[in-house]
Protein backbone atom coordinates (compact mmCIF):
# COMPACT_ATOMS: atom_id res chain seq x y z
CA UNK A 1 0.00 0.00 0.00
CA UNK A 2 2.80 2.39 0.15
CA UNK A 3 6.49 2.94 -1.89
CA UNK A 4 6.01 3.59 -5.33
CA UNK A 5 3.10 1.40 -6.03
CA UNK A 6 -0.33 2.44 -7.81
CA UNK A 7 -3.06 2.52 -5.92
CA UNK A 8 -6.53 4.26 -5.86
CA UNK A 9 -8.55 5.88 -2.61
CA UNK A 10 -12.07 5.43 -3.07
CA UNK A 11 -14.32 6.57 -0.52
CA UNK A 12 -18.18 6.51 -1.95
CA UNK A 13 -19.42 8.27 0.34
CA UNK A 14 -18.27 11.28 2.34
CA UNK A 15 -20.43 11.93 5.71
CA UNK A 16 -20.74 14.60 7.80
CA UNK A 17 -20.77 17.27 5.32
CA UNK A 18 -23.74 19.14 3.70
CA UNK A 19 -24.85 17.94 0.14
CA UNK A 20 -23.50 15.57 -1.98
CA UNK A 21 -20.74 14.87 -4.24
CA UNK A 22 -17.53 12.72 -4.67
CA UNK A 23 -13.64 13.32 -4.45
CA UNK A 24 -11.45 11.16 -6.65
CA UNK A 25 -7.84 10.98 -5.94
CA UNK A 26 -5.57 9.25 -8.15
CA UNK A 27 -1.57 8.45 -7.15
CA UNK A 28 1.40 6.41 -8.21
CA UNK A 29 3.49 6.37 -4.88
CA UNK A 30 3.78 9.25 -4.01
CA UNK A 31 2.77 11.59 -6.42
CA UNK A 32 -1.03 12.43 -7.27
CA UNK A 33 -1.86 12.79 -10.60
CA UNK A 34 -5.61 13.55 -10.23
CA UNK A 35 -7.80 15.11 -7.78
CA UNK A 36 -11.24 15.68 -8.43
CA UNK A 37 -13.90 17.18 -6.08
CA UNK A 38 -17.00 16.01 -8.08
CA UNK A 39 -20.43 17.85 -7.58
CA UNK A 40 -22.82 16.10 -9.29
CA UNK A 41 -26.31 16.94 -8.10
CA UNK A 42 -28.09 19.01 -10.64
CA UNK A 43 -27.56 22.67 -10.68
CA UNK A 44 -30.22 24.09 -9.03
CA UNK A 45 -31.00 27.54 -11.17
CA UNK A 46 -31.30 29.78 -8.32
CA UNK A 47 -30.27 32.99 -10.46
CA UNK A 48 -32.46 31.75 -13.78
CA UNK A 49 -35.60 31.84 -10.25
CA UNK A 50 -34.87 35.02 -9.62
CA UNK A 51 -35.05 36.67 -13.06
CA UNK A 52 -38.01 38.46 -13.73
CA UNK A 53 -38.93 38.51 -10.18
CA UNK A 54 -39.81 41.56 -7.91
CA UNK A 55 -36.82 42.43 -6.11
CA UNK A 56 -38.66 42.33 -3.15
CA UNK A 57 -39.02 38.67 -3.57
CA UNK A 58 -34.87 38.34 -3.81
CA UNK A 59 -34.42 37.33 0.31
CA UNK A 60 -36.81 35.06 0.38
CA UNK A 61 -36.52 33.19 -2.51
CA UNK A 62 -32.49 32.93 -1.75
CA UNK A 63 -33.09 32.08 1.92
CA UNK A 64 -34.13 28.31 0.37
CA UNK A 65 -31.04 28.05 -1.06
CA UNK A 66 -29.76 26.51 2.00
CA UNK A 67 -31.79 25.35 5.88
CA UNK A 68 -28.11 26.05 7.69
CA UNK A 69 -27.18 29.42 6.31
CA UNK A 70 -30.51 31.15 4.87
CA UNK A 71 -29.26 34.37 6.91
CA UNK A 72 -26.42 34.68 4.88
CA UNK A 73 -28.02 34.46 1.62
CA UNK A 74 -30.60 36.99 2.50
CA UNK A 75 -28.07 39.68 4.21
CA UNK A 76 -25.98 39.38 0.38
CA UNK A 77 -29.63 39.76 -1.06
CA UNK A 78 -30.84 42.49 0.78
CA UNK A 79 -27.26 44.99 0.59
CA UNK A 80 -26.62 44.12 -2.95
CA UNK A 81 -30.61 45.36 -3.53
CA UNK A 82 -30.24 48.13 -1.66
CA UNK A 83 -27.23 49.27 -2.99
CA UNK A 84 -28.94 49.03 -6.55
CA UNK A 85 -31.49 50.67 -5.44
CA UNK A 86 -29.99 53.74 -3.36
CA UNK A 87 -31.29 52.87 -0.14
CA UNK A 88 -29.71 53.76 3.48
CA UNK A 89 -31.39 51.76 5.87
CA UNK A 90 -31.87 52.76 9.90
CA UNK A 91 -28.32 52.06 12.23
CA UNK A 92 -30.52 50.18 14.36
CA UNK A 93 -31.69 48.25 11.15
CA UNK A 94 -27.90 47.33 10.73
CA UNK A 95 -27.27 46.54 14.32
CA UNK A 96 -29.88 43.42 14.49
CA UNK A 97 -28.65 42.30 10.92
CA UNK A 98 -25.49 41.81 12.55
CA UNK A 99 -27.32 40.30 15.75
CA UNK A 100 -29.02 38.31 13.01
CA UNK A 101 -26.05 36.91 11.40
CA UNK A 102 -24.28 36.12 15.33
CA UNK A 103 -27.32 33.67 15.55
CA UNK A 104 -26.59 32.02 12.10
CA UNK A 105 -22.88 31.66 12.97
CA UNK A 106 -23.35 30.41 16.45
CA UNK A 107 -26.00 27.40 15.10
CA UNK A 108 -23.95 26.67 12.11
CA UNK A 109 -20.65 26.74 13.95
CA UNK A 110 -22.17 24.81 16.99
CA UNK A 111 -23.15 21.70 14.48
CA UNK A 112 -19.91 22.19 12.90
CA UNK A 113 -17.24 21.84 15.72
CA UNK A 114 -19.49 19.35 17.58
CA UNK A 115 -21.38 17.54 15.46
CA UNK A 116 -19.76 17.29 12.27
CA UNK A 117 -15.71 17.51 13.13
CA UNK A 118 -15.26 17.09 16.72
CA UNK A 119 -15.95 13.03 15.88
CA UNK A 120 -12.68 12.65 13.82
CA UNK A 121 -10.75 14.34 16.66
CA UNK A 122 -12.42 11.88 18.94
CA UNK A 123 -12.22 8.74 17.17
CA UNK A 124 -16.03 8.38 16.33
CA UNK A 125 -17.64 7.36 13.34
CA UNK A 126 -20.07 10.06 14.39
CA UNK A 127 -22.16 12.08 16.66
CA UNK A 128 -24.13 9.18 18.09
CA UNK A 129 -21.25 6.99 18.78
CA UNK A 130 -19.66 10.29 20.41
CA UNK A 131 -22.46 10.76 22.46
CA UNK A 132 -22.30 7.54 24.26
CA UNK A 133 -18.82 8.77 25.51
CA UNK A 134 -19.26 12.17 25.54
CA UNK A 135 -22.91 12.94 27.05
CA UNK A 136 -22.52 16.09 28.94
CA UNK A 137 -20.42 17.27 25.86
CA UNK A 138 -22.96 16.81 23.13
CA UNK A 139 -25.87 18.11 25.18
CA UNK A 140 -23.86 21.59 26.35
CA UNK A 141 -23.55 21.33 21.96
CA UNK A 142 -26.92 21.41 21.72
CA UNK A 143 -27.96 23.90 23.92
CA UNK A 144 -25.34 26.52 21.86
CA UNK A 145 -26.80 25.74 18.97
CA UNK A 146 -30.26 26.15 20.33
CA UNK A 147 -29.58 29.75 21.15
CA UNK A 148 -28.16 30.66 17.93
CA UNK A 149 -31.62 29.12 16.39
CA UNK A 150 -33.44 31.27 18.75
CA UNK A 151 -31.78 34.57 17.87
CA UNK A 152 -33.11 33.21 14.00
CA UNK A 153 -36.46 32.45 15.15
CA UNK A 154 -36.88 35.82 17.15
CA UNK A 155 -35.39 37.98 14.57
CA UNK A 156 -36.32 36.13 11.61
CA UNK A 157 -39.84 34.81 12.64
CA UNK A 158 -38.75 30.93 12.43
CA UNK A 159 -35.57 28.87 13.17
CA UNK A 160 -34.78 27.55 9.41
CA UNK A 161 -35.64 29.86 6.37
CA UNK A 162 -36.64 32.65 8.06
CA UNK A 163 -39.61 35.65 6.81
CA UNK A 164 -38.81 38.93 8.42
CA UNK A 165 -35.64 40.17 6.35
CA UNK A 166 -36.54 42.74 3.75
CA UNK A 167 -34.71 45.16 1.77
CA UNK A 168 -34.67 48.29 3.46
CA UNK A 169 -35.09 46.59 6.74
CA UNK A 170 -37.35 44.07 8.24
CA UNK A 171 -41.47 43.47 8.02
CA UNK A 172 -41.02 43.19 12.00
CA UNK A 173 -38.39 44.44 14.74
CA UNK A 174 -38.20 42.93 17.75
CA UNK A 175 -38.90 44.95 21.10
CA UNK A 176 -35.79 44.85 23.80
CA UNK A 177 -37.52 42.77 25.74
CA UNK A 178 -37.66 39.80 23.37
CA UNK A 179 -34.13 40.74 22.91
CA UNK A 180 -33.43 40.96 26.64
CA UNK A 181 -34.91 37.47 27.13
CA UNK A 182 -31.68 36.24 25.25
CA UNK A 183 -29.24 37.69 27.42
CA UNK A 184 -28.98 34.41 29.80
CA UNK A 185 -28.98 31.62 27.80
CA UNK A 186 -25.93 33.99 25.88
CA UNK A 187 -24.33 34.13 28.54
CA UNK A 188 -23.79 30.66 29.34
CA UNK A 189 -23.27 30.17 25.53
CA UNK A 190 -20.25 32.72 25.88
CA UNK A 191 -18.94 30.78 28.67
CA UNK A 192 -19.46 27.25 26.85
CA UNK A 193 -17.69 28.72 23.53
CA UNK A 194 -14.58 29.69 25.90
CA UNK A 195 -14.11 26.63 27.12
CA UNK A 196 -14.73 25.39 23.66
CA UNK A 197 -11.95 27.13 22.90
CA UNK A 198 -9.90 25.13 25.56
CA UNK A 199 -11.28 22.20 24.50
CA UNK A 200 -10.16 22.30 20.73
CA UNK A 201 -6.56 22.93 22.47
CA UNK A 202 -6.19 19.43 23.67
CA UNK A 203 -7.15 17.90 20.48
CA UNK A 204 -4.24 16.53 17.98
CA UNK A 205 -4.35 17.89 14.71
CA UNK A 206 -1.74 16.67 11.80
CA UNK A 207 1.55 18.45 10.91
CA UNK A 208 0.06 20.27 7.33
CA UNK A 209 0.06 23.71 6.75
CA UNK A 210 0.17 25.47 3.47
CA UNK A 211 0.85 28.95 1.32
CA UNK A 212 -2.94 30.18 1.50
CA UNK A 213 -4.74 33.09 -0.33
CA UNK A 214 -7.14 34.12 2.36
CA UNK A 215 -9.74 36.51 1.10
CA UNK A 216 -12.54 37.51 3.84
CA UNK A 217 -14.41 41.21 4.00
CA UNK A 218 -12.28 43.25 6.53
CA UNK A 219 -14.10 46.57 8.40
CA UNK A 220 -12.48 49.42 9.80
CA UNK A 221 -14.29 49.13 13.56
CA UNK A 222 -15.53 45.36 13.45
CA UNK A 223 -15.01 41.73 12.87
CA UNK A 224 -16.62 41.49 9.29
CA UNK A 225 -20.54 40.39 9.36
CA UNK A 226 -22.37 42.15 6.11
CA UNK A 227 -20.15 45.21 5.56
CA UNK A 228 -16.25 45.98 4.34
CA UNK A 229 -13.81 45.70 1.34
CA UNK A 230 -12.59 42.54 0.49
CA UNK A 231 -9.28 41.78 1.62
CA UNK A 232 -6.55 38.98 1.34
CA UNK A 233 -3.06 38.19 2.67
CA UNK A 234 -1.64 38.76 -0.99
CA UNK A 235 -2.46 42.40 -1.83
CA UNK A 236 -6.36 42.36 -3.29
CA UNK A 237 -7.88 45.04 -1.46
CA UNK A 238 -11.55 45.84 -3.24
CA UNK A 239 -15.00 47.29 -2.84
CA UNK A 240 -17.66 44.18 -4.09
CA UNK A 241 -18.59 45.92 -7.35
CA UNK A 242 -14.92 44.85 -8.47
CA UNK A 243 -15.50 41.41 -7.27
CA UNK A 244 -16.04 40.07 -10.70
CA UNK A 245 -12.66 42.08 -12.16
CA UNK A 246 -10.68 40.49 -9.87
CA UNK A 247 -12.21 36.83 -9.37
CA UNK A 248 -12.96 34.52 -12.55
CA UNK A 249 -15.87 31.61 -12.78
CA UNK A 250 -15.22 29.07 -14.76
CA UNK A 251 -16.89 25.69 -15.73
CA UNK A 252 -15.08 21.88 -15.35
CA UNK A 253 -16.44 19.19 -16.26
CA UNK A 254 -16.75 16.95 -13.22
CA UNK A 255 -18.62 19.44 -11.21
CA UNK A 256 -21.72 20.90 -11.36
CA UNK A 257 -20.81 24.23 -8.94
CA UNK A 258 -18.22 26.93 -10.68
CA UNK A 259 -14.99 26.82 -9.69
CA UNK A 260 -13.60 30.25 -8.68
CA UNK A 261 -10.15 31.61 -8.77
CA UNK A 262 -8.41 34.98 -7.97
CA UNK A 263 -7.57 35.86 -11.78
CA UNK A 264 -3.73 35.50 -12.70
CA UNK A 265 -3.57 33.43 -9.07
CA UNK A 266 -5.70 30.76 -8.81
CA UNK A 267 -7.55 29.05 -5.76
CA UNK A 268 -8.22 30.92 -2.62
CA UNK A 269 -9.10 29.99 0.85
CA UNK A 270 -12.71 31.71 2.36
CA UNK A 271 -14.27 31.38 5.63
CA UNK A 272 -13.61 30.86 9.40
CA UNK A 273 -9.32 30.79 8.57
CA UNK A 274 -9.20 33.88 6.07
CA UNK A 275 -11.39 35.74 8.30
CA UNK A 276 -9.16 35.25 11.92
CA UNK A 277 -6.41 35.88 9.89
CA UNK A 278 -6.99 39.39 8.32
CA UNK A 279 -9.09 40.18 11.03
CA UNK A 280 -7.20 39.18 14.27
CA UNK A 281 -7.17 42.44 15.49
CA UNK A 282 -11.04 43.52 15.28
CA UNK A 283 -11.72 40.21 17.89
CA UNK A 284 -13.13 41.52 21.00
CA UNK A 285 -10.54 41.39 23.69
CA UNK A 286 -12.91 37.77 25.12
CA UNK A 287 -11.96 36.35 21.64
CA UNK A 288 -8.68 37.48 21.57
CA UNK A 289 -8.14 36.25 25.05
CA UNK A 290 -9.69 32.76 24.63
CA UNK A 291 -7.35 31.95 21.07
CA UNK A 292 -4.01 33.66 23.01
CA UNK A 293 -4.77 30.99 26.09
CA UNK A 294 -5.14 28.16 23.41
CA UNK A 295 -2.14 29.23 21.81
CA UNK A 296 -4.00 30.22 18.39
CA UNK A 297 -2.52 33.37 16.62
CA UNK A 298 -2.58 34.21 13.02
CA UNK A 299 -1.42 33.47 10.57
CA UNK A 300 -2.70 29.92 11.14
CA UNK A 301 -2.13 28.11 8.00
CA UNK A 302 -2.99 24.38 9.17
CA UNK A 303 -6.68 23.24 7.64
CA UNK A 304 -7.18 21.20 10.53
CA UNK A 305 -7.40 23.40 13.15
CA UNK A 306 -10.15 25.27 11.72
CA UNK A 307 -12.25 23.65 14.65
CA UNK A 308 -10.38 25.81 17.00
CA UNK A 309 -10.92 29.06 14.84
CA UNK A 310 -14.70 28.32 14.51
CA UNK A 311 -14.54 28.22 18.46
CA UNK A 312 -13.30 31.59 18.62
CA UNK A 313 -15.37 32.85 15.93
CA UNK A 314 -18.69 31.46 18.65
CA UNK A 315 -17.21 33.29 21.40
CA UNK A 316 -17.02 36.43 19.26
CA UNK A 317 -20.53 35.60 17.69
CA UNK A 318 -22.12 35.34 21.54
CA UNK A 319 -19.83 38.44 22.94
CA UNK A 320 -20.99 40.43 20.10
CA UNK A 321 -24.76 39.59 20.27
CA UNK A 322 -24.42 40.50 23.81
CA UNK A 323 -23.20 43.65 23.41
CA UNK A 324 -25.65 44.19 20.27
CA UNK A 325 -28.68 43.40 22.66
CA UNK A 326 -27.30 45.79 25.73
CA UNK A 327 -27.04 48.80 22.77
CA UNK A 328 -30.45 48.06 21.34
CA UNK A 329 -33.10 50.54 20.89
CA UNK A 330 -35.84 49.87 17.98
CA UNK A 331 -35.55 51.80 15.02
CA UNK A 332 -38.57 54.33 14.60
CA UNK A 333 -39.78 52.16 11.30
CA UNK A 334 -39.01 48.18 10.82
CA UNK A 335 -38.10 49.08 7.10
CA UNK A 336 -37.89 52.61 5.05
CA UNK A 337 -39.61 52.84 1.69
CA UNK A 338 -37.88 50.87 -1.42
CA UNK A 339 -39.53 52.54 -4.88
CA UNK A 340 -38.93 51.04 -7.82
CA UNK A 341 -35.17 51.87 -9.76
CA UNK A 342 -33.22 50.65 -12.36
CA UNK A 343 -30.16 49.64 -10.82
CA UNK A 344 -27.03 47.71 -10.47
CA UNK A 345 -25.72 46.31 -7.13
CA UNK A 346 -23.48 44.17 -5.48
CA UNK A 347 -22.97 42.95 -2.15
CA UNK A 348 -20.33 40.54 -0.09
CA UNK A 349 -21.24 38.98 2.99
CA UNK A 350 -19.65 36.55 5.70
CA UNK A 351 -21.69 33.48 5.55
CA UNK A 352 -20.33 31.16 8.46
CA UNK A 353 -18.56 29.13 5.25
CA UNK A 354 -16.97 32.07 3.98
CA UNK A 355 -17.38 35.17 1.75
CA UNK A 356 -20.96 35.02 -0.17
CA UNK A 357 -21.38 37.55 -3.70
CA UNK A 358 -24.54 38.93 -5.25
CA UNK A 359 -25.06 41.07 -7.72
CA UNK A 360 -28.64 42.12 -8.95
CA UNK A 361 -29.67 44.16 -12.09
CA UNK A 362 -33.07 45.51 -11.56
CA UNK A 363 -35.66 47.03 -13.99
CA UNK A 364 -37.66 50.21 -13.60
CA UNK A 365 -40.62 48.28 -13.13
CA UNK A 366 -38.44 46.65 -9.58
CA UNK A 367 -38.38 43.62 -11.77
CA UNK A 368 -34.58 41.49 -11.24
CA UNK A 369 -33.06 41.38 -15.26
CA UNK A 370 -30.01 39.66 -13.83
CA UNK A 371 -28.79 37.41 -10.74
CA UNK A 372 -25.20 36.18 -10.09
CA UNK A 373 -24.94 34.25 -6.52
CA UNK A 374 -21.21 32.98 -5.95
CA UNK A 375 -21.35 30.83 -2.20
CA UNK A 376 -18.04 30.62 -0.18
CA UNK A 377 -18.20 26.58 -1.14
CA UNK A 378 -18.06 27.31 -4.77
CA UNK A 379 -15.40 29.26 -4.24
CA UNK A 380 -13.13 27.22 -2.24
CA UNK A 381 -13.51 23.90 -4.79
CA UNK A 382 -10.75 24.65 -6.25
CA UNK A 383 -8.68 25.21 -2.76
CA UNK A 384 -10.21 21.71 -1.45
CA UNK A 385 -8.78 20.14 -4.83
CA UNK A 386 -5.26 22.02 -3.99
CA UNK A 387 -5.22 20.70 -0.24
CA UNK A 388 -6.13 17.01 -1.09
CA UNK A 389 -3.55 16.85 -3.63
CA UNK A 390 -0.89 17.66 -0.70
CA UNK A 391 -2.66 15.86 2.01
CA UNK A 392 -2.66 12.79 -0.21
CA UNK A 393 1.12 13.14 -0.78
CA UNK A 394 1.55 13.52 2.66
CA UNK A 395 -0.50 9.86 3.46
CA UNK A 396 1.23 8.01 0.53
CA UNK A 397 2.74 5.92 3.07
CA UNK A 398 -0.64 5.35 4.87
CA UNK A 399 -2.76 1.95 4.70
CA UNK A 400 -5.28 2.87 2.31
CA UNK A 401 -8.07 2.89 4.49
CA UNK A 402 -6.77 5.11 6.70
CA UNK A 403 -5.48 7.49 3.77
CA UNK A 404 -9.06 7.91 2.95
CA UNK A 405 -10.73 8.65 6.14
CA UNK A 406 -7.87 11.35 6.57
CA UNK A 407 -8.84 12.70 3.14
CA UNK A 408 -12.54 12.96 4.21
CA UNK A 409 -11.09 14.61 7.16
CA UNK A 410 -9.55 17.15 5.10
CA UNK A 411 -12.52 18.53 3.16
CA UNK A 412 -14.76 18.23 6.51
CA UNK A 413 -12.29 21.18 7.82
CA UNK A 414 -13.86 23.21 4.91
CA UNK A 415 -17.62 22.74 6.65
CA UNK A 416 -18.59 22.59 2.79
CA UNK A 417 -22.06 23.19 2.11
CA UNK A 418 -22.28 21.59 -1.26
CA UNK A 419 -26.18 22.11 -1.24
CA UNK A 420 -25.38 26.02 -1.47
CA UNK A 421 -22.83 25.28 -4.08
CA UNK A 422 -25.22 23.41 -5.89
CA UNK A 423 -25.56 20.17 -3.57
CA UNK A 424 -23.19 15.68 -1.52
CA UNK A 425 -19.46 13.78 -2.15
CA UNK A 426 -18.37 10.61 -2.81
CA UNK A 427 -14.12 10.40 -2.02
CA UNK A 428 -12.40 8.16 -4.16
CA UNK A 429 -8.97 7.88 -3.70
CA UNK A 430 -7.17 6.22 -6.58
CA UNK A 431 -3.20 4.93 -6.13
CA UNK A 432 -1.92 3.51 -8.93
CA UNK B 1 -48.40 12.31 25.22
CA UNK B 2 -47.27 14.78 22.93
CA UNK B 3 -48.27 14.31 19.30
CA UNK B 4 -45.58 15.48 16.42
CA UNK B 5 -46.29 16.15 13.04
CA UNK B 6 -43.07 16.35 11.12
CA UNK B 7 -43.26 17.66 7.10
CA UNK B 8 -42.69 20.24 4.62
CA UNK B 9 -46.61 21.78 3.67
CA UNK B 10 -44.70 22.84 0.27
CA UNK B 11 -43.39 19.70 -1.14
CA UNK B 12 -46.18 17.18 -1.41
CA UNK B 13 -47.05 14.27 0.25
CA UNK B 14 -44.18 15.18 2.46
CA UNK B 15 -47.25 17.44 4.05
CA UNK B 16 -48.87 14.61 5.70
CA UNK B 17 -47.27 14.84 9.13
CA UNK B 18 -48.57 18.70 9.25
CA UNK B 19 -51.65 18.16 8.13
CA UNK B 20 -52.20 14.93 10.42
CA UNK B 21 -51.20 17.14 13.50
CA UNK B 22 -53.72 19.83 11.97
CA UNK B 23 -56.58 17.34 11.68
CA UNK B 24 -55.69 16.38 15.28
CA UNK B 25 -56.52 19.89 16.34
CA UNK B 26 -59.43 19.70 14.42
CA UNK B 27 -60.44 16.83 16.55
CA UNK B 28 -59.67 18.56 19.77
CA UNK B 29 -56.67 17.20 20.48
CA UNK B 30 -52.75 18.63 20.87
CA UNK B 31 -50.10 18.05 18.71
CA UNK B 32 -46.97 19.88 17.77
CA UNK B 33 -45.74 20.65 14.44
CA UNK B 34 -42.21 20.18 13.82
CA UNK B 35 -40.91 22.16 10.62
CA UNK B 36 -37.49 22.65 12.05
CA UNK B 37 -34.01 20.38 11.93
CA UNK B 38 -33.26 16.98 14.01
CA UNK B 39 -32.37 19.42 17.11
CA UNK B 40 -35.43 20.53 17.62
CA UNK B 41 -37.53 17.65 17.08
CA UNK B 42 -35.30 16.44 20.36
CA UNK B 43 -36.32 19.44 22.10
CA UNK B 44 -40.32 18.71 21.09
CA UNK B 45 -40.25 14.92 22.52
CA UNK B 46 -37.35 15.34 25.27
CA UNK B 47 -39.35 15.04 28.89
CA UNK B 48 -42.28 13.49 27.34
CA UNK B 49 -43.13 9.96 28.91
CA UNK B 50 -45.21 8.59 26.04
CA UNK B 51 -45.15 10.33 22.77
CA UNK B 52 -46.18 9.98 19.00
CA UNK B 53 -44.17 11.38 15.68
CA UNK B 54 -46.24 11.18 12.08
CA UNK B 55 -44.11 12.21 9.11
CA UNK B 56 -44.15 10.79 5.86
CA UNK B 57 -41.76 7.41 4.63
CA UNK B 58 -40.97 5.88 1.35
CA UNK B 59 -39.97 2.59 2.30
CA UNK B 60 -41.39 1.45 -1.11
CA UNK B 61 -45.11 0.12 -0.07
CA UNK B 62 -47.89 1.64 -1.82
CA UNK B 63 -48.72 5.09 -1.41
CA UNK B 64 -51.14 5.76 1.58
CA UNK B 65 -49.73 2.38 3.86
CA UNK B 66 -49.50 3.31 7.43
CA UNK B 67 -46.69 2.19 9.23
CA UNK B 68 -46.50 2.38 13.05
CA UNK B 69 -42.62 1.41 14.55
CA UNK B 70 -41.84 1.74 18.06
CA UNK B 71 -38.58 3.39 18.97
CA UNK B 72 -37.70 1.57 21.85
CA UNK B 73 -37.04 -1.80 19.26
CA UNK B 74 -34.64 -2.32 16.35
CA UNK B 75 -35.76 0.04 14.15
CA UNK B 76 -35.71 -0.58 10.11
CA UNK B 77 -34.81 2.80 9.19
CA UNK B 78 -31.38 3.57 7.32
CA UNK B 79 -29.75 7.06 8.05
CA UNK B 80 -31.35 9.76 6.28
CA UNK B 81 -28.50 10.73 4.53
CA UNK B 82 -24.90 11.23 5.00
CA UNK B 83 -25.48 15.14 4.51
CA UNK B 84 -26.33 17.57 7.70
CA UNK B 85 -29.48 18.19 6.25
CA UNK B 86 -30.35 14.59 6.32
CA UNK B 87 -30.10 14.22 9.55
CA UNK B 88 -33.42 13.55 10.68
CA UNK B 89 -35.83 11.38 12.91
CA UNK B 90 -33.69 8.09 12.80
CA UNK B 91 -30.77 10.39 13.98
CA UNK B 92 -32.34 12.19 16.60
CA UNK B 93 -34.12 9.06 17.77
CA UNK B 94 -30.99 7.47 17.76
CA UNK B 95 -28.87 10.65 19.13
CA UNK B 96 -31.67 11.32 22.16
CA UNK B 97 -31.18 6.86 23.26
CA UNK B 98 -27.29 8.09 23.25
CA UNK B 99 -28.25 11.13 25.34
CA UNK B 100 -30.80 8.91 27.46
CA UNK B 101 -33.92 11.53 26.04
CA UNK B 102 -36.00 9.33 24.54
CA UNK B 103 -39.40 9.54 25.80
CA UNK B 104 -40.36 5.59 27.59
CA UNK B 105 -42.51 5.29 24.81
CA UNK B 106 -41.98 6.59 21.07
CA UNK B 107 -44.27 5.48 18.26
CA UNK B 108 -43.48 6.79 14.70
CA UNK B 109 -46.93 6.69 12.57
CA UNK B 110 -44.78 6.89 9.15
CA UNK B 111 -47.29 7.34 5.81
CA UNK B 112 -46.09 6.18 2.51
CA UNK B 113 -45.55 8.61 0.35
CA UNK B 114 -44.70 8.86 -3.40
CA UNK B 115 -44.91 12.70 -5.02
CA UNK B 116 -42.47 14.87 -3.14
CA UNK B 117 -42.41 17.58 -5.70
CA UNK B 118 -42.83 21.32 -4.97
CA UNK B 119 -45.76 23.11 -5.31
CA UNK B 120 -47.92 20.39 -5.38
CA UNK B 121 -50.70 18.85 -2.90
CA UNK B 122 -50.61 15.52 -1.69
CA UNK B 123 -51.75 12.46 -3.28
CA UNK B 124 -55.83 11.54 -2.30
CA UNK B 125 -54.11 8.03 -0.93
CA UNK B 126 -52.25 9.83 1.15
CA UNK B 127 -55.24 12.23 2.59
CA UNK B 128 -56.98 9.42 3.20
CA UNK B 129 -54.06 7.80 5.53
CA UNK B 130 -53.51 11.07 7.44
CA UNK B 131 -57.31 11.12 8.16
CA UNK B 132 -56.89 7.63 8.97
CA UNK B 133 -53.85 8.21 11.16
CA UNK B 134 -55.41 11.43 13.10
CA UNK B 135 -58.47 9.32 13.88
CA UNK B 136 -56.42 5.94 15.24
CA UNK B 137 -54.44 8.26 17.53
CA UNK B 138 -57.85 10.48 18.43
CA UNK B 139 -59.47 7.05 19.28
CA UNK B 140 -56.62 6.03 21.10
CA UNK B 141 -56.36 8.57 23.48
CA UNK B 142 -60.16 9.17 23.72
CA UNK B 143 -60.14 5.45 25.02
CA UNK B 144 -57.19 6.16 27.34
CA UNK B 145 -58.94 9.10 29.05
CA UNK B 146 -62.44 7.00 29.25
CA UNK B 147 -60.09 4.24 31.58
CA UNK B 148 -58.45 6.77 33.59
Amino acid sequence: MSGRGTRTIKVDTLARVEGEGAIYIKMAGDRVSDVKLKIYEPPRMFEAFLRGRHFLEAPDITARICGICPIAYQMSAVHALERALGIKIDPAVRLLRRLFYCGEWIESHALHVYMLHAPDFLGYQDVIEMAKDHQPLVEKALRLKKIGNRIVQVIGGREIHPISAVVGGFHKTPCKSQLQELVSELEWALDFSIETVNWTSTLQFPDFEQDYEFVALRHPDEYPFNEGRLVSNHGLDIDAAEYEDRFDEMHVKHSNALHSIVRGRGSYLVGPLARFNLNFDKLPEVARKAAADARLKPPVKNLFRSIAVRAVELVFSCAEALRIIAEYEPPAAPRVETPNRRGVGQAITEAPRGILYHRYAVDENGLIVTAKIVPPTSQNQRRIEDDLREYAAHLAAWPLEEATWKCEQAVRCYDPCISCATHFLKVILDRQ
Amino acid sequence: MRIIGCGNLHRGDDAAGIIAAERLRALGVEAAVCVGGFAQLMDMWHGADDAIVIDAVVTGAPAGTVHVWDANRPLPFVKSSPSTHGMGIAEAIELSRALKRLPARLRIYGIEGQNFELGTPPVPEVVEAVEEVARRIAGELQTQSEIA
